[in-house]
């Protein structure tokens, strides 16, 4: 009796990881995101108040609410396909979201709903942590240096600013997605949707002070089509 | 035996369309102590004495809400302050209760005694109305509050280390005058510049009296704020060291605490450094 449960269940895992992962041959979406125009100068940070970051620090960081690179790149923008494919359960390896430096490291992290989110403290100060979600539940955690890690779920899709009121300047992005099938641009603007089996899809990307822009998109066989957004930079 | 069927199907149908109406009328209720609260009943004293402020809907925009400082409540976000609860959960019909019998210090929500306990219920049931999360989710799991232990000078000292060592100054100010360094920078949930509490200035926490209130307060956090839940990295006997060290910031607000902190060489001096700088409301101090 044990035995079969146990074969029935190893049976559901091996059909639930091929449906997840294992689409040979399927097709890709890649490109990359620029913007056009000036983007806001970003501001250099005083953390003068919290000398156990400064000092980690040799020059001051800045802001990170427009992040660009070198031929109008513009990195932190949140690819994903947004109608087209199906909902998918939760990956078992968790998301990390590091407090370094009193910076969020990655600035944007882009996870799945009900995803496991762990949350570190890598300072010698205390931060709060207050993901400011309005679609999910709004929760807010003190966290000294050397406590364990916070671990939490979303269950609905959304994304969600986070900051830490400690330090004013800490902004980050929590993005909660249904399907795996996301990526973040990069410092060159690109990014890479791999796995993508034939079909009809519309691809959405998201930026934190430009807002989100469409496309659709028709993928077949197990070809790469090329997606590239292009954002209206605001000089303030 | 033809007759007979018919009169059951209507029997049946008449069980199938009352089942929902039933259904909903206990969903909606509220609960506090012996009392049931009906929302049918609430409708009609929210709309005499609760929508000037919170809005038709709900949403905190009622037509007196531009000239609040601090905004009425928003029932369909159904994130509140105070709670016996986790921070990121609903609270208990209790803790609505309490709230409307409370009011809220320093804002505009006065304390709702005129009314009867039964209408207080009534009104609780309705505002749960407002947020679809109160048919998905439950009240969370109230936080455990142990018997507080014997109230000593070490632990005091103990809590006093506390808030140094988890940084509560750091809004709160050193002596607890709301003037810490990040103070002037804190905003809600609604992006409203909001001001930590003054321990100095001694007025009513936000969300009860007693010390039993105060170790809830930092325990859950109060949602919607920058005052975080402690929770996770409090153990229950430090909490009790912090409540008793923070009862003594209250310099103007006499307590057992403080009377046993003026009574040490320690507690006499810091406390009568804190009561004659600045001014009760901490302005010019740091």
């Amino acid at each position: 009796m044990k035995c079969k449960s146990v074969f029935w269940g190893a049976t559901l895992v091996l059909a639930a990881s091929t449906f997840t992962y294992g689409l040979p041959g399927g097709g890709a979406v890649s490109g990359k995101v620029t913007y056009e125009g000036t983007p806001a100068k970003q501001k250099p940070i005083d953390m003068s108040k919290e000398p156990s970051c400064a000092k980690q620090h040799a020059t001051p960081i800045t802001t990170e609410t427009v992040v660009t690179g070198p031929n109008n790149a513009l990195e932190n923008v949140v690819v994903y396909i947004s109608a087209g494919a199906p909902d998918e359960g939760a990956p078992s390896q968790e998301a990390t979201f590091t407090q370094k430096g009193c910076q969020y490291i990655p600035h944007v992290l882009a996870f799945q709903v009900n995803q496991e989110l762990k949350v570190l403290n890598d300072d010698q100060t205390s931060h709060n942590i207050h993901p400011l979600a309005k679609i999910n539940r709004e929760w807010n955690k003190s966290q000294p240096p050397g406590s364990p890690p916070i671990v939490d779920k979303y269950d609905k899709m959304e994304f969600i600013p986070v900051k830490c009121n400690i330090h004013p300047w800490m902004h980050g992005t929590f993005a909660v997605l249904k399907n795996s099938h996301y990526a973040i641009s990069a410092d060159d603007g690109g990014f890479k949707l791999p796995n993508l089996p034939p079909g009809k899809y519309t691809v959405t990307a998201w930026h934190e002070s430009y807002g989100d822009q469409t496309q659709d998109v028709t993928i077949a066989g197990s070809e790469t089509k090329t997606v590239n957004f292009s954002f209206k930079a605001k000089p303030y | 035996m033809r007759k007979m069927n018919i009169s059951k199907l209507f029997g049946a149908i008449a069980i199938l369309l009352a089942a929902p109406l039933l259904v909903t009328a206990q969903q909606g209720e509220s609960h506090i102590g012996n009392l049931s609260g009906r929302p049918d009943a609430g409708k009609q004293l929210y709309f005499r004495y609760c929508w000037g402020c919170h809005g038709f809907r709900g949403d905190g925009g009622g037509e007196n809400g531009p000239y609040l400082n601090i905004l009425p409540r928003n029932f369909v976000a159904a994130t509140f302050k105070c709670r016996s609860t986790p921070t990121g959960t609903l609270p208990t019909d209790q803790d609505l209760y309490n709230s409307l019998v409370r009011g809220f210090d320093n804002t505009n929500m006065p304390s709702w005694i005129t009314l009867t306990s039964q209408q207080r219920a009534d009104l609780v049931a309705f505002i749960k109305t407002f947020s679809d999360r109160w048919k998905t989710e439950k009240a969370g799991p109230p936080i455990e509050v142990p018997a507080e232990p014997a109230l000593t000078l070490q632990s005091i000292q103990h809590g006093k280390e506390l808030f140094t060592k988890l940084e509560c100054w750091k809004c709160h100010g050193p002596e607890g005058r709301g003037d810490g360094p990040s103070a002037s920078t804190l905003t809600d949930s609604n992006d409203q510049p909001i001001r930590p509490y003054n321990f100095a200035a001694g007025s009513r926490f936000k969300c009860g009296t007693s010390n039993h209130d105060l170790y809830k307060i930092f325990m859950s956090g109060l949602d919607g704020t920058p005052m975080p839940s402690f929770a996770d990295v409090i153990k229950p006997e430090d909490a009790w060291d912090l409540v008793h060290y923070l009862r003594t910031l209250q310099v103007t607000h006499k307590s057992p605490e403080l009377t046993l902190w003026e009574g040490s060489k320690e507690g006499a001096e810091i406390v009568r450094a804190q009561k004659v700088s600045g001014t009760p409301t901490g302005s010019g101090v740091w």
